[in-house]
C-alpha cells in the first residue's frame, strides 16, 4: 500500500503560498467581468442618466411640466424654447419626460422591490423548509401563476379602481408568484449542497443558516432575475396608465403620455412616438443590464 | 480563553461512546396520490452497531448499500424512522437524554466531495469560525481557534484564512473540511468517503494527518469508505454493509484475514493485486446489486450467494457471533438447515 509516506511530509505542498495574483472575492471577480463588458456598461450609463435626469428634474431648469398653452399645441421637435416640442395642450415635453421618469420609474421599481421582499422570502422559506411548508406556498403561487401577468394587473387594477397606489398594489401581487418560484428553485439548489448539511450538522439553528449559508449564494440569481422584471413592470405600469387604470391625468407619467398623445400620431407622429421611446430604452437597457449581470455571475470559480 | 472546552469522558473506557439501536430509514418512492401503494427504498433496515471510545470503526459496502445514510442517521441529519441512538450513556433526543444539538457538539461529520461542502462565498477562515459563533464563541477567540485549526490540519494560517474554497486544491480543501468538523472539539469524527475523491497521493497524507490526528486530541472515527485498502490502513474494526444491513462484523485482523461471509469473501477477493501472478480473473460476484425498493426475502446476499439455498430465501439470517467477529449468513450457524451450516 502506498500510504507509508511520513507524516512529516503532509503539509509539503499545501504549505506552499499560492499565486499573489489569486482572484479575490466573488463579487470582486464579478465585477471585473463586468467592467469588460461595453453593453452593460453603456445601459448602465443610460439607465444611470435617466435616473439621474428624473430624480434632479426640478433643479434642471427645466419649463413647468404642467403649464398649458392652447396656442403653442403640438409644437414640433427642435421648436425654440421647447427642444422636443409641445404635447397635444401646449406643455413642454422635455419637461414632461423628465418628470415622467419620476413616476414611471417609481411604479417600475417599487412593485419589483416589493415583490423581491415578499416573494423573496417567501421562496427562500419554501426552498429551505421543503416538504409540506414548500407545498403551500408553491400551490398558492401557481394560483396566481395561472393568470396571464397582464391581465391579472389589468384586473387587480380594475376591481381596486384607478390610481397609482392600487397600480402599485396590482403590480406588487403580479410579481410576487415569478419572485417567490425563482427563489424557491434557487434555494432548493442550494440547500442540497453539502456545506448547508455541514452547518446543520454543526448544531447552529436554521435562522443562523438560512442568514450566512444560504442568502448569500441565492441573493444574486434573485436579483438579476428582478432586474429583468423592472423593465416588464414600467411596460405593465404604463399599460395601465395607458388604458386609464394607473396614474391620473395630468401628472406626466410615460404610459399616460403616450395615451394622451395618440390622437396627434397623425399630425406629428415622432412626437406622439416620445414617450414610448422613454419606455423602449429604459426597458430595455434593464433587460441587458440583466443579461450581462447573469453572464458575469454565472462563472464558477 | 476557552469557551468550547473538550468534552470530558462519562461512562468510562468500557461504556461505547457510540450505540445504536434498531436503527431503520425507509425512503418514500413515489408512490400512488394520497400515498397509496407507496413504496420505500429499505436504505437502512434494523441496523446495530456501537463504537467504542478510542476506536477506529470502519464501514465497507458497494455503492448504494446505505453507508452514507448510517452516517447521515447518526448525525441526525436525517431522522431515523425507528431505533436510538446513544451517546456515552446518554440517548438522542429522547426524555432523560440530550437533544440533537448537544449531539452534534460531540459527534461532527467530513462529507465526500470537498468543493461542495465548502460554502463558496465564505473565506476558510469564515467557514471555521461557524460553528464555534453558532456554539456562542466570541469573534475574538473564534479567530485564534481557526489559526490553531489550520495549523492543525498543515495549512499556514497566515496564508489560507483569508482565501476563498476555489483557490484551493482538492486535498487542501478536505483539510480544511476536516478543520471545521474538529472546530466544535467533537469526540467522534464521521469520515463519510472523506479521502476517496483525492489522489492516491494527497490521500495518503490526508490519511496519515487523520491518524495523528487521532492521537493527538484523543477522537474516535467512524470511517466509511468502499476503499477496502484504506479502511484495513485506518480501522480497527469493521463493518460490512449489504443492501442496508450488516452482513459481517469485527476486528480488521479477522475479517480481512478469515472472512467468514460470501459477500466480505467476494468483496476482498475482487481487490485488484499489487502482485501480478495473483490477478483477479473472474468478476467474483455476479451481477449489481438487488433493488432496494424491493430486497429479496430472507437473506439479502442470496440472489448473487453462489451458496444460496432454500433456507437462505425462507429465513433471514441473524447477526450471530462465531468466534471473532459476528457474521449474518446460515452458513455460520449450526442447525439453521443450510446444507454447509458448520
Amino acid at each position: 500500500m502506498a500510504l507509508q509516506s511520513p507524516s512529516l511530509e503532509l503539509g509539503a505542498s499545501a504549505m506552499q503560498p499560492a499565486a499573489a495574483t489569486a482572484t479575490r472575492g466573488y463579487w470582486m471577480s464579478v465585477g471585473r467581468r463586468l467592467r469588460r463588458d461595453p453593453v452593460t456598461l453603456v445601459c448602465a450609463g443610460i439607465l444611470i442618466l435617466i435616473v439621474a435626469s428624473s430624480l434632479a428634474a426640478p433643479w434642471l431648469g427645466l419649463a413647468d411640466p404642467y403649464k398649458t398653452s392652447m396656442i403653442r399645441r403640438l409644437y414640433p421637435l427642435g421648436s425654440p424654447g421647447h427642444l422636443l416640442g409641445t404635447d397635444e395642450l401646449g406643455r413642454d415635453m422635455l419637461a414632461r419626460l423628465i418628470y415622467g421618469g419620476r413616476l414611471s420609474l417609481f411604479m417600475g421599481v417599487t412593485p419589483v422591490a416589493c415583490a423581491l421582499l415578499i416573494g423573496g422570502l417567501l421562496g427562500i422559506t419554501a426552498g429551505f423548509l421543503g416538504g409540506r411548508v414548500n407545498m403551500l406556498i408553491m400551490r398558492v403561487m401557481d394560483v396566481f401563476y395561472a393568470f396571464p401577468s397582464v391581465l391579472l394587473a389589468i384586473s387587480l387594477s380594475g376591481a381596486m379602481g384607478a390610481g397609482a397606489e392600487n397600480t402599485l398594489l396590482a403590480l406588487t401581487l403580479v410579481f410576487i408568484p415569478p419572485v417567490c418560484r425563482v427563489s424557491e428553485s434557487v434555494t432548493t439548489q442550494v440547500r442540497g449542497f453539502d456545506f448547508v448539511d455541514a452547518a446543520r450538522a454543526s448544531g447552529a439553528g436554521t435562522l443562523t443558516i438560512v442568514r450566512v449559508h444560504v442568502l448569500g449564494n441565492v441573493l444574486g440569481p434573485i436579483l438579476v432575475y428582478a432586474t429583468s422584471l423592472i423593465s416588464v413592470a414600467i411596460i405593465l405600469a404604463a399599460g395601465l396608465s395607458f388604458l386609464g387604470l394607473g396614474v391620473k391625468p395630468p401628472e406626466p407619467e410615460w404610459g399616460l403620455m403616450l395615451n394622451t398623445l395618440r390622437q396627434a400620431i397623425y399630425v406629428n407622429s415622432i412626437l406622439a412616438a416620445l414617450p414610448g421611446v422613454m419606455i423602449f430604452v429604459t426597458s430595455i437597457c434593464f433587460n441587458l443590464m440583466s443579461d450581462g449581470l447573469r453572464a458575469a455571475m454565472d462563472v464558477k470559480a | 480563553m476557552d469557551t468550547l472546552l473538550p468534552l470530558d469522558d462519562r461512562g468510562g473506557p468500557a461504556q461505547p461512546l457510540l450505540l445504536a439501536r434498531g436503527l431503520r430509514k425507509h425512503f418514500p418512492v413515489g408512490g400512488g396520490l394520497f400515498g397509496r401503494n407507496r413504496k420505500v427504498v429499505r436504505a437502512v433496515d434494523d441496523l446495530t452497531l456501537s463504537v467504542a471510545k478510542g476506536e477506529t470503526l470502519g464501514v465497507v459496502g458497494e455503492s448504494g448499500c446505505g453507508k452514507s445514510t448510517v452516517a447521515r442517521l447518526l448525525i441526525r441529519l436525517i431522522r431515523p424512522d425507528q431505533g436510538t441512538v446513544v451517546l456515552d450513556g446518554d440517548p438522542v433526543d429522547e426524555p432523560h437524554g440530550i437533544t440533537v444539538s448537544e449531539l452534534r457538539r460531540q459527534v461532527q461529520m467530513v462529507f465526500q466531495d470537498s468543493y461542495a461542502s465548502l460554502n463558496p462565498r465564505l473565506t476558510i477562515g469564515e467557514t471555521l469560525a461557524f460553528a464555534p459563533k453558532a456554539h456562542g464563541v466570541p469573534a475574538e477567540e473564534a479567530r485564534e481557534r481557526v489559526r490553531d485549526l489550520l495549523a492543525k490540519v498543515g495549512l499556514d494560517p497566515n496564508n489560507y484564512a483569508d482565501r476563498y474554497p476555489h483557490e484551493l486544491s482538492g486535498g487542501q480543501r478536505q483539510r480544511v473540511n476536516i478543520a471545521r468538523a474538529l472546530a466544535l472539539r467533537p469526540r467522534l469524527v464521521i469520515l463519510d468517503e472523506a479521502v476517496s475523491a483525492l489522489d492516491k497521493s494527497v490521500e495518503a497524507q490526508v490519511l496519515n494527518m487523520l491518524v495523528d490526528l487521532k492521537t493527538e486530541l484523543g477522537l474516535t472515527y467512524l470511517f466509511i469508505s468502499h476503499d477496502l485498502n484504506v479502511v484495513q490502513y485506518l480501522s480497527d474494526r469493521v463493518l460490512v454493509m449489504y443492501l442496508g444491513k450488516i452482513v459481517e462484523l469485527g476486528p480488521v485482523e479477522a475479517i480481512y484475514g478469515d472472512p467468514q461471509h460470501p459477500y466480505t469473501r467476494a468483496l476482498l477477493s475482487a481487490r485488484p493485486s499489487m502482485d501480478p501472478r495473483k490477478r483477479t480473473r473472474e468478476a467474483p460476484i455476479q451481477g449489481d446489486p438487488p433493488n432496494p425498493i424491493d430486497p429479496p426475502s430472507g437473506c439479502r446476499f442470496r440472489t448473487r450467494c453462489p451458496f444460496a439455498e432454500d433456507v437462505c430465501a425462507r429465513v433471514e439470517p441473524a447477526l450471530a457471533d462465531t468466534g471473532a467477529q459476528a457474521v449474518a449468513c446460515h452458513m455460520r450457524v449450526a442447525c439453521s438447515g443450510h446444507s454447509k451450516a458448520a
